[in-house]
């Protein structure tokens, strides 16, 4: 039984792993480039409020006769899932930096470079990673309905205990998952305190 | 879509069924938040106990509780229907909680010093001024409810879930587009109805 969790469990982190860079690389650059253009950001904080809204089952179902099953669909649907809270806190992180610290940068004598990369990201650094830590936690639970479109993760393990009706396996790979989203949990939740004590 | 254009009566009485189980859910679950939400408003301990054993729960993925559920009360509705309600808990409660905080001091000493009841306070002033904030949770609880609802019916329950699974089942890729899409369409419904609430009520 270990055997299959420590396998499946593998396979459930790697999935979560690659969603949440890919939702990084894609969410992080939109959300800051948006920050500054009102209208593009005005779209894009919509989008995210419709993509927070639609069920995770529903995503993960409705790309199946698009991308057919296994990982793909399953990889998509988790970027999708995890894209939401990663725009809406760098957005909230970059539109909190206060406007007087940017004068200072710009009266040191910095080009928007500069400013940005000094200035702007330590600062919004801690908000942008609490969506981060939002974002691992929902993919982490959402990636155990990857089961049903074949994507493998301790899904499997849960979706056999109740086919099979083994309590003790159910058990295990229940306290399992809850237990990694736990863990990101704890691990983005210290690493975002220690920013903001560095920063401030 | 074309399943949506021959079945759309189908469809119609699954979202019906879909929305009822997640009102009737969400009622129950408002009710068990509010004395949680005003105990949790009150004591600073009692908010870290409360608002920590409901994290801890909210983390436990749908599934996995869903399936502890089925173990302990069978298959049908009355498993997606006790995870409902327990997953409601944890919002429902903080958002009560910080409504009541949020209600300025002046208003409730305003309220002491005409004489109020401690209950009259609760009732009167505290309560009404803290709805938009407890509207905003109803409505995260209420999107958050539609989606996993839909997981019923991987466990045999009535809803949109119904329709999404059987088709998983049989291969019937328009019958899991139309749950998705109906799902998908009412979360966003149900969403905008009640921001339209809150904003009316600010």
């Amino acid at each position: 039984m270990w055997a299959s969790i420590l396998q499946h469990a593998v396979r459930h982190a790697e999935l979560c792993a690659q969603a949440l860079a890919l939702a990084i690389a894609i969410g992080a650059p939109l959300a800051a480039a948006a920050a500054t253009r009102a209208r593009l950001r005005g779209v894009l904080l919509a989008a995210a409020a419709v993509g927070r809204t639609i069920p995770s089952i529903a995503l993960l179902t409705l790309l199946l006769p698009l991308l057919g099953v296994g990982t793909a669909p399953a990889l998509v649907a988790l970027v999708l899932l995890a894209l939401p809270p990663i725009v809406v806190n760098v957005d909230l992180g970059i539109r909190g930096v206060p406007a007087a610290v940017l004068d200072a940068a710009d009266g040191l004598g910095m080009n928007a470079r500069q400013r940005f990369a000094r200035v702007t990201v330590p600062l919004a650094l801690p908000v942008a990673l609490a969506g981060v830590r939002t974002a691992s936690v929902e993919v982490i639970a959402s990636a155990t309905l990857a089961t049903f479109i074949g994507a493998g993760g301790l899904g499997d393990d849960i979706v056999r205990a109740l086919q099979t009706n083994d309590p003790a396996l159910l058990a295990a790979a229940s306290i399992t998952v809850a237990a990694m989203a736990f863990a990101a949990e704890l691990c983005f939740a210290r690493v975002v305190r220690a920013l903001e004590v560095r920063v401030t | 879509m074309s399943y949506l254009g021959t079945h759309w009566a189908h469809v119609l009485a699954l979202t019906g069924a879909h929305l009822e189980l997640v009102l009737a859910a969400l009622a129950l679950a408002f009710a068990i938040s509010l004395p949680l939400g005003v105990v949790a408003a009150r004591s600073a301990r009692g908010s870290t106990l409360i608002l920590g054993i409901l994290g801890a729960l909210y983390t436990i993925p749908s599934l996995a509780l869903l399936a502890v559920l089925v173990e302990l009360f069978g298959l049908g509705t009355l498993p997606i229907f006790v995870a409902l309600v327990a997953y409601a808990q944890f919002v429902l409660v903080r958002n009560v909680a910080a409504g009541i905080r949020g209600v300025d001091p002046i208003e409730r000493e305003a309220a002491i010093a005409i004489g109020m009841t401690p209950r009259d306070l609760l009732l009167r002033v505290e309560l009404p001024l803290a709805l938009p904030v407890i509207v905003g949770g109803l409505r995260i609880a209420a999107v958050a409810m539609i989606a996993l609802a839909t997981l019923g019916g991987y466990v045999g329950a009535n809803g949109l879930g119904a329709l999404i699974f059987n088709g998983l089942a049989l291969h019937h890729s328009d019958e899991i587009v139309a749950g998705s899409v109906a799902s998908g369409a009412l979360a966003i419904a149900v969403d905008l109805g009640l921001r339209g609430a809150e904003r009316a009520l600010r």
